[in-house]
């Protein structure tokens, strides 16, 4: 009888603990997990705070449609659809360039690649991941500009591999996801290789090779170095492939240096423009691949009729 | 008429001998089942008929297979000979589309584009599968929204849609409910009439219920081959009788059918 209570007593005590115990981890995730959230609502505070006011005073029409950005001027101008305007055909061309050989790429690597090339490939395409974007812009200066000149071409062709290994990876895992037996299925109908993986499994792998290009094109618009390497860096529009173009992150890295008031306000609120942006593109990612059919860009893959390969 | 002729095939996975001297003839329209225990070959065999094993790294391929007066390993193209030759797999596996586009899927790749044709040939091939019914209000619709039994039923008729001479399936309703795994065993009744059907089955109930021909194989080799109603009520070889008695004796809980195979075997 008492041997019992003093068990019952024990394991009651020992619930207790491991009560405590987990509320304990909790906590700590908790707490671990806050730090990131926390870390982005300081950033939002910091440059909205910031930038709002400045886009205030210099009217939200003249600072994200004025095309002239003379900041020494008297009195200054501070306009960035030049700038927005290069960041986003610089990015669009990066996508335009990378994101269909990032995509073969992936279906090269896991439905065609002999297993000795992949072994040789895929460390390849990580080490591409790993190089410093300075780099990167040595590279450019050295291979593409005295082809291309410092423009709006060499920036994109530029950004265009750097974004590959982000395309690559990720694509190849939503490709690696799909269950072998629908590549199967194409092949038992009389399909031929390219026709089953390009008709079946990369419509079946659609949300997450989108959700793969979207986050490249995160990190393109973000880029900076590489890019005030190669791009020519003027403040205005530009007319052409081969003109010089100046993104908004080249524009806040080559002034915040000397910058002074309304100057260095104007370009935080640049800052807050990019965040935006980078917001836009972060949201879609849910949106696009929630569901198989949802989405506008699903169209893009959606097989048509008598696409033999 | 024949329409497989097997002689002395031979398949090798590496080191393993997968199938060992397999010697047969498969009636036109007819319906051959395949029995044994698991790994006894089933799948691998009816693989080698539509040369999907030809995906398989190490796989060696010896003796030979005719389909009608072709020699399918002679054949350059293997699309042509996957096209006579259709196969339903053991899981659904509809693709990510929608229903009329699974169906498309075939006759779109043997270069068929005339919205009309396909309409038609869509419509066909799934009344064929006895599913036209349960589908027609929702052609648009993801294959994937449909249940289990409805998507192997797709799947047959996505199969029939490029007008095959052969239908081979593997365990088509192993991973099914019994009333689907009733209605699919309908079908291959029907299918006969047109279609010449290889069906692997781990089920006694359902080999006996619907094949012509049943092939027990055994590690590999064929231990028996004949008219199903002869094999399991006077199996020639002890071992088939002892498979097919302990099947049976377990009671096939998962069957659809019916009492009367253990007539069959008595
Ligand atoms: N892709 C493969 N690679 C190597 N060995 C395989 C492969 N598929 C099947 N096997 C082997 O071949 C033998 C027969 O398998 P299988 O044809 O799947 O049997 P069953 O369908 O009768 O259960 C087994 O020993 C199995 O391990
Ligand atoms: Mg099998």
């Amino acid at each position: 009888m008492t041997v019992g209570t003093n068990n019952v007593g024990k394991q009651e005590a020992h619930a207790r603990r491991t009560k405590i115990q987990e509320r304990a981890m909790g906590g700590v995730f908790f707490v671990a997990a806050l730090a990131s959230v926390f870390a982005v609502a300081m950033i939002c505070v910091f440059l909205l705070g910031e930038g709002i006011p400045a886009i205030g005073e210099i009217g939200v029409r003249g600072f994200l449609l004025g095309t002239d950005w003379s900041p020494s001027n008297i009195p200054p101008s501070f306009g960035i659809f030049p700038m927005i305007v290069g960041s986003v055909l610089v990015t669009l061309g990066a996508v335009i360039l990378g994101v269909p050989i990032g995509i073969f790429s992936a279906v090269y690597l896991s439905y065609s690649c002999p297993p000795r090339l992949y072994r040789f490939l895929k460390p390849g395409v990580d080490l591409l991941a790993g190089i410093p974007s300075v780099v990167y812009g040595f590279f450019g200066m050295a291979a593409l500009t005295p082809l291309l000149g410092s423009s709006m071409l060499s920036a994109s062709v530029l950004l265009g591999i750097m974004i590959l290994p982000t395309v690559i990876t990720l694509s190849e895992n939503a490709l690696r996801a799909i269950p072998g037996d629908r590549y199967e299925g194409a092949l038992a109908l009389g399909a031929k290789h390219y026709r089953s993986v390009f008709g079946v499994v990369l419509p079946a792998a659609r949300s997450g090779v989108i959700a793969a290009i979207i986050l490249g094109l995160g990190r393109a618009i973000g880029e900076t170095m590489a890019v005030i390497m190669v791009a020519g860096n003027q403040a205005r529009m530009p007319e052409g492939l081969l003109d010089g173009v100046r993104t908004m992150t080249a524009n806040i890295v080559l002034e915040m240096g000397y910058a002074s008031g309304m100057h260095r306000r104007a370009l935080i609120a640049t800052g807050a423009v990019l965040f935006v942006f980078i917001l836009l593109i972060d949201l879609c990612v849910p949106f696009i691949t929630r569901g198989r059919n949802a989405g506008p860009l699903r169209k893009l893959f959606k097989p048509k009729a008598g696409n033999a390969l | 008429m024949n329409c497989f002729v097997v002689r002395d095939l031979n398949l090798h996975y590496g080191d393993n001998h997968a199938l060992k001297d397999i010697t047969l003839d498969m009636k036109y329209r007819e319906i051959t089942a395949l029995i044994g225990p698991s790994g006894c070959g089933k799948s691998t065999f009816l693989r080698t008929l539509n040369r999907m094993n030809d995906l398989i790294e190490g796989c060696r391929i010896d003796g030979s297979i005719r389909l009608f007066d072709d020699d399918i390993y002679a054949m350059s193209d293997v699309s042509v000979l996957r096209k006579r030759v259709g196969m339903v797999f053991q899981k659904p596996n509809p693709f990510p589309m929608s229903v009329f586009d699974n169906v498309a899927f075939g006759p779109r790749t043997h270069g068929i584009r005339s919205r009309q044709e396909l309409e038609m040939i869509v419509e066909k091939s799934l009344r064929d599968a006895a599913i036209w019914d349960e589908v027609k209000d929702r052609l648009k619709k993801p294959a994937l929204s449909l249940s289990g039994g409805q998507q192997q039923r797709l799947c047959i008729a996505r199969a029939l849609a490029v007008s095959p001479e052969v239908l081979l399936l593997d365990e088509p309703t192993s991973a099914l409910d019994p009333i689907s795994t009733a209605k699919i065993e309908e079908l291959l009744d029907e299918l006969k009439a047109k279609y010449t059907v290889v069906i692997v089955t781990h089920n006694m109930q359902q080999a006996a219920l619907i094949s012509d021909r049943t092939a027990f194989f055994l590690l590999g080799n064929l231990v028996e081959y004949g008219e199903t109603k002869e094999l399991f009520s006077n199996p020639k070889d002890e071992r088939t009788r002892e498979y097919i008695s302990v099947k049976v004796g377990a009671g096939n809980s998962r069957s659809s059918s019916s009492p009367d195979v253990a007539r069959l075997v008595g």
